[in-house]
C-alpha cells in the first residue's frame, strides 16, 4: 500500500517528504552506528595492543590473524557454537511445545501464556544470580539447589556440576538462556499458528485428515515463515550471549564467549586492537545470519 | 504487524464443535493441562526461590533449604540490600537503593526522549516517503541487530573525550541513540495502518505535516506511545552491556544491574540472602510494568522480530 503521495508528481517539498524531520537521526545512526563501526575496523588494524604503545602503527589484519592461532579466541568461539546448538534447538522445541499446548484455546489460556513470558522482562543479571546460585555444582550428600532437586524426585543420575563441568559448561548455561526465552518463542508461534486460517483445519478435517496429518501437512508448513524469524532471532541473541554469562559464570574460562572474551580483552588487558577484531568477527557472524532476513523482510514489505 | 499479531494472539479460538468429549479428547485435555502446569512450575521457580531467600534474613540462607518456605518471616535482608551497610559488609559499598534510583532516573528520561524520536520517525517513514526512504529505514533497522561490541570501543573514547561519561547522560543517550532502530520500527508499523484517506483530507485543507502530526496523528499514537515506553523502559532498566562499559569503572554510577553484579560478584562476602533480595529488588520493576501493562510489552517482543 504504497502512499498516493509517491505516484503523483509533486513539488520538491512532496518529493522530500519528510526527510527534514530525520536529520538529526540519520546523523545519530550514521556517526553511532555506522561511523563508530568503521572506526572499530579502523582500530582492529593497529597494532593498540596495550596502553604502553606509543605510536600507533597499522598492521593490516595481523590482529586478525593473531586470533586464529589464539587459544582462548578458539576456546570461546567453540563455546559459543555449542552454546549456540543447545539454545536454538532447546528454545525452539520448548517454545514450539509450549505453543502447541495452547494454540487451540484452552481454558485458562491468558494465565499460562503471561506467566510463561514473564521470564522476558527480567534481566539476565538478575536470573544469572539466582542460577549461579541453584546451578550449583555440588553433587552428592552436599548436594544443594537444582542438583538436591533432582535427587528429591528420584532423578540423582542427573546430577552433574553444570557451569563448572570442563566440557558440559556451556550446555548447562544454555538451559537458564532456554528458560529465558521459551516464552518468546512461543508468543512467536502462537502469533503464527492463529495467522493460519480455521478453514483450512476445517478442510483438511473434512477430508478425513487425522490430527496428526494436520499439523504435518497443513499448519507446520504455514509456519515456515515463523520458524525462519524464530531461528534468525535466536541466532542473533545467541550470538550476543554476554549478560546471562557474566551474571552466571563472570569471566570463568570455561564458559567464555566471544562478547566475553571481548570485555576481557578490552577492560582487563586494555588490548583494544584484539577487542575491536573479536567484535568485528562477531558483527560479521550476525551480519551473515541477519542481512538476508532484512532483505527478505524489506521485499515482502513492498508488497503491501 | 505487531499490533494485529497480538490480537491475533489473543484472539479466543471459538469451539468449534459442541459434541461431546470423548475418551480420547478428555485423555488430551487432562495430558494437556498437567503438562501447562508442570512447565508453569518450572518458569515460576527462580521467582519462586527469589521471594522466599529474599525472607528468611541475611544470613539464614542455605542452599540446601532453597526452596523451603522460611520458618519465619525477617525482612532484615530486604532493608539492607536496599540501603546497604559498608560497615558489616566491606564488599558493599551501597545498597540497591541509590542505584536503582539513579536508574529509574536515567530510564524514564530515555523512554520519554525515545518515545517522541520514534514517533517522529515512524510518522515520517510511513506517511512522507521519499525516493530512499525505505533504504534508509533499513539502514536503520539494521542499527538494532548490531552486535554492540561493533560500535563500544570507540564509543567509549567519545564519551570520555566529550566529558559525558562523568554523568549518567551517558547512558540516557546511549539508550536514546541505539533505541531509535526499535522505537522507529514500532511506531512506523503502527502509523502504517492509519489510513491514509485522514492524511488526505489534512492536505486537502492545507494543513502543514507538522499540523497533521499534532492534530491527526498524535492523538491516535496514544497504545503506540505505552508499546514504546514500556519497551525502552525494560530494555534500558535491564541493560548491561552499555552500563559496564561506560560507567563500569565509576561506583558513583553504578545502575541496577552493574550495582547487582558487582555485589554478586565481590569475593569478601558469600551472603546469598542478600544476592538473591538484591536480585528480587532488581527485577520488581520491570515485573511491576509487565503484571500492568503485559500486551504492550508483548506486542514491542513482537516487533522486535520485525514480523509476528
Amino acid at each position: 500500500m504504497k502512499s498516493a503521495v509517491a505516484s503523483k508528481p509533486r513539488p520538491l517539498r512532496a518529493r522530500i517528504g519528510g526527510l527534514p524531520f530525520l536529520i538529526p537521526s540519520i546523523l545519530a545512526m550514521a556517526f553511532f552506528v555506522y561511523g563508530l563501526i568503521l572506526w572499530t575496523l579502523n582500530m582492529s588494524l593497529t597494532n593498540k595492543n596495550s596502553v604502553g604503545v606509543k605510536e600507533i602503527k597499522y598492521v593490516g589484519f595481523k590482529n586478525y590473524s593473531d586470533l586464529l592461532s589464539d587459544v582462548t579466541f578458539t576456546h570461546a568461539f567453540t563455546n559459543l557454537v555449542k552454546f549456540t546448538v543447545v539454545f536454538i534447538l532447546g528454545a525452539l522445541i520448548s517454545g514450539l511445545i509450549m505453543a502447541l499446548l495452547l494454540e487451540k484455546g484452552i481454558k485458562g489460556e491468558g494465565f499460562f501464556r503471561s506467566f510463561y513470558l514473564y521470564p522476558m522482562a527480567i534481566s539476565f543479571i538478575a536470573m544469572g544470580t539466582v542460577f549461579n546460585w541453584l546451578l550449583n555444582s555440588t553433587t552428592g550428600e552436599d548436594a544443594g539447589g537444582i542438583n538436591l532437586l533432582l535427587q528429591k524426585v528420584g532423578l540423582g543420575f542427573l546430577q552433574n556440576p553444570w557451569y563448572a563441568s570442563q566440557s558440559g559448561a556451556m550446555y548447562a548455561i544454555a538451559i537458564p538462556a532456554v528458560w529465558q526465552v521459551a516464552g518468546y518463542v512461543m508468543a512467536l508461534f502462537l502469533a503464527g499458528f492463529r495467522g493460519i486460517s480455521d478453514d483450512m483445519r476445517q478442510a483438511a478435517r473434512v477430508d478425513g485428515a487425522s490430527e496428526w496429518q494436520i499439523y504435518r501437512l497443513v499448519l507446520f508448513p504455514h509456519l515456515t515463515p515463523t520458524f525462519l524469524t524464530v531461528v534468525i532471532i535466536l541466532g542473533h541473541m545467541s550470538m550476543k550471549v554476554f549478560d546471562l554469562i557474566v551474571g552466571i559464570n563472570g569471566k570463568g574460562f570455561v564458559t567464555q564467549t566471544l562478547a566475553v572474551y571481548m570485555w576481557q580483552a578490552t577492560f582487563d588487558n586494555f588490548d583494544y586492537a584484539k577487542g575491536t577484531a573479536i567484535a568485528l568477527v562477531l558483527l560479521i557472524m550476525v551480519a551473515v545470519l541477519v542481512l538476508p532476513y532484512l532483505r527478505y523482510v524489506n521485499k515482502h514489505e513492498e508488497f503491501r | 504487524m505487531s499490533h494485529t499479531a497480538e490480537l491475533i494472539i489473543a484472539k479466543r479460538v471459538v469451539q468449534r464443535s459442541k459434541r461431546k468429549l470423548t475418551g480420547k479428547d478428555q485423555f488430551w485435555l487432562v495430558f494437556k493441562y498437567v503438562s501447562l502446569i508442570f512447565i508453569w512450575f518450572l518458569v515460576i521457580m527462580p521467582i519462586y526461590v527469589l521471594v522466599v531467600n529474599s525472607l528468611k534474613g541475611v544470613k539464614g540462607v542455605y542452599l540446601t533449604t532453597a526452596f523451603q518456605l522460611p520458618t519465619s518471616l525477617d525482612f532484615s535482608a530486604w532493608k539492607l540490600a536496599w540501603s546497604g551497610d559498608t560497615k558489616t559488609f566491606p564488599g558493599l559499598s551501597a545498597g540497591m537503593g541509590v542505584a536503582m534510583l539513579r536508574t529509574l532516573v536515567i530510564v524514564i528520561q530515555s523512554s520519554i526522549i525515545s518515545a517522541i524520536v520514534g514517533s517522529i520517525n515512524g510518522y515520517v517513514f510511513a506517511k512522507w516517503k521519499f525516493k530512499g526512504s525505505n533504504l534508509i529505514f533499513t539502514l536503520f533497522l539494521f542499527g538494532m541487530f548490531i552486535p554492540y561490541q561493533a560500535v563500544m570501543i570507540p564509543l567509549v573514547r567519545v564519551a570520555t573525550i566529550s566529558g559525558l561519561n562523568k554523568s549518567i547522560y551517558v547512558l540516557v543517550l546511549a539508550h536514546v541513540i541505539y533505541g531509535i532502530p526499535i522505537c522507529t520500527l514500532i511506531f512506523r508499523n503502527y502509523y502504517e495502518a492509519i489510513p491514509n484517506e485522514l492524511i488526505e483530507a489534512g492536505r486537502v485543507d492545507k494543513a502543514s505535516m507538522v499540523r497533521i502530526y499534532r492534530s491527526i496523528i498524535l492523538p491516535l499514537s496514544i497504545p503506540a506511545f505505552v508499546v514504546v515506553l514500556i519497551w525502552q523502559f525494560t530494555s534500558a532498566w535491564n541493560d548491561f552491556l552499555f552500563a559496564i562499559f561506560l560507567t563500569g569503572g565509576n561506583p558513583k554510577l553504578a545502575v541496577a544491574t552493574t550495582q547487582l553484579n558487582f555485589l554478586t560478584g565481590s569475593t569478601n562476602q558469600v551472603y546469598y540472602g542478600l544476592n538473591m533480595t538484591s536480585a528480587l529488588l532488581v527485577s520488581l520493576p520491570t515485573l511491576i510494568v509487565y503484571i500492568f501493562l503485559g500486551r504492550y510489552f508483548l506486542r514491542g517482543l513482537l516487533s522486535g522480530s520485525l514480523k509476528g
